[in-house]
């Protein structure tokens, strides 16, 4: 028998790893409003692809992630589609904590510690699916949103704010590294996180799939993953 | 009076690689202007710990580097520091240009040209790396703004001929130019040309 759906919570400062088909929703949601989810994508059938918020930014021109938003691979390919989100608020220039970050703001940033760090909890779960300390690069920050000033500078926006959930899709076949950390951005003195609810279902893609549409370069996107996706793995 | 232990000059589109040991100075020259370098570092010692523009951006809290930025690591550790800078800012969001991005962006005509994404990899892979170490990277001389809404450009205008960045190694670092190949925007004025590198 196959699982089609599951539910399980990440608690604050806890990470966790899944690997996802093509079509798998994963729905996370900030039920008490103050969680900070770090997200990191692989291609699972070849890791050495994986989310580049380079290019997630340059290709649509837009460095806000919300509602439609694409997650990007190096590879001119989808990972995963922001099909629903009513936050308006994630992060895809900062980053998530070191040991360092949270040594220097909260005394201990040890896994083992009152305020664990953001990569290394990454790079545990990372480890489970058979990844490596140098898998671990640049994440996206869900439920915060980091914005940027004419001048360049950055301000955070973490107002806890209830009730709010993002779902991504499957675009191929991936292995998602979740964590759930203070942004490093938030400046409170105690190590602030509520419990985020992260969810997975199958579902059918409806046809035609109305995230494809859109500029050339976002029907380039999907055309390659298709091509990819359909090809023996 | 400072003597040089190097003084190169890297064609257009071509990578350059090189140690530069804590307490030297890298100087990168934009030669003929508008030439964006695509740079990685690396601790020369550990190629695991390596340069993040999310760490350096966070620290500082603001998205261009200038002169004073501390150019951190995945760890939060100092590797070089630009102790001088003649182009106002430099870009570390934009990442690299690659024929996968190329074709996506410029169309699947473009998909053969070269790219920075390229040159890392090539010299990545006779220093015992893989792909999986190419990471997020500065882009010297290269304008990213972003405006209120998120929105982002890659625009020229803020580099001219002989312009030149310093870069202080703090620790001993590894470093991995790809003089940009890029011919479809205007990060190097749609013609690729010559930087030079010098060490002292």
């Amino acid at each position: 028998m196959i699982v089609t759906s599951w539910s399980e919570t990440l608690g604050p400062g806890n990470y966790l790893a899944r690997r996802l088909r093509r079509d798998t929703v994963l729905r996370i949601e900030d039920t008490e409003g103050d969680a900070c989810v770090q997200l990191l994508a692989f291609n699972a059938n070849n890791t050495g692809e994986r989310f580049n918020p380079g290019d997630t930014m340059k290709i649509p021109w837009q460095a806000y992630i919300g509602q439609g938003s694409l997650i990007l691979s190096d590879m001119g390919r989808v990972l995963m589609t922001v099909i629903d989100d009513n936050s308006g608020r994630h992060d895809c220039i900062c980053s998530g904590s070191n040991r360092k970050d949270n040594d220097t703001r909260y005394g201990d940033g040890s896994i083992g510690g009152g305020a664990p760090n953001a990569r290394d909890l990454l790079s545990l779960a990372g480890a489970k699916e058979g990844l490596s300390r140098s898998d671990i690069g640049p994440c996206l920050n869900l439920f915060k949103a980091v914005r940027v000033a004419p001048d360049g500078a950055l301000t955070l926006e973490r107002e806890p704010r209830g009730g709010l959930h993002v779902e991504l899709r499957a675009e191929m076949n991936v292995i998602v590294l979740l964590a759930n950390t203070p942004h490093r951005l938030d400046d409170r003195a105690t190590y602030s996180a509520t419990a985020a609810v992260v969810a997975g279902r199958m579902e059918t893609r409806p046809l035609p799939d109305p995230f494809r549409a859109g500029a050339d370069e976002r029907l380039r996107l999907f055309e390659n993953t298709e091509t990819y996706a359909s090809e023996v793995m | 009076m400072r003597e040089l232990v190097l003084d190169v000059v890297v064609p257009a589109r071509a990578s350059w690689t090189g140690v530069v040991k804590a307490g030297q100075t890298m100087r990168a020259i934009d030669v003929e202007g508008n030439q964006a370098i695509d740079f990685l570092l690396y601790d020369a010692h550990d190629f695991v710990h390596r340069y993040s523009g999310a760490d350096t951006i966070a620290s500082q809290r603001n998205v261009y580097l200038v002169t004073g930025t501390a150019l951190l690591s995945n760890e939060g550790v100092a590797m070089m520091t630009i102790v001088n800078s003649t182009c106002a800012y430099h870009d570390t969001i934009g990442g690299t240009c690659s024929r996968e991005v190329n074709a996506v962006r410029y169309g699947r005509h473009t998909a053969h040209q070269h790219a920075c994404a390229d040159n890392f990899l090539d010299a990545a892979l006779r220093l015992g790396m893989e792909k999986r170490d190419i990471v997020a990277n500065v882009n010297f001389f290269m304008n990213v703004p972003v405006e209120t809404d998120g929105r982002l450009g890659i625009v020229d205008g803020i580099s001219a001929p002989g312009l030149f960045v310093d870069l202080r190694a703090e620790i001993d670092v590894l470093v991995l130019i790809s003089n940009c190949p890029q011919i479809n925007n205007p990060c190097n004025g749609y013609n690729p040309t010559p930087i030079q590198i010098q060490i002292w």
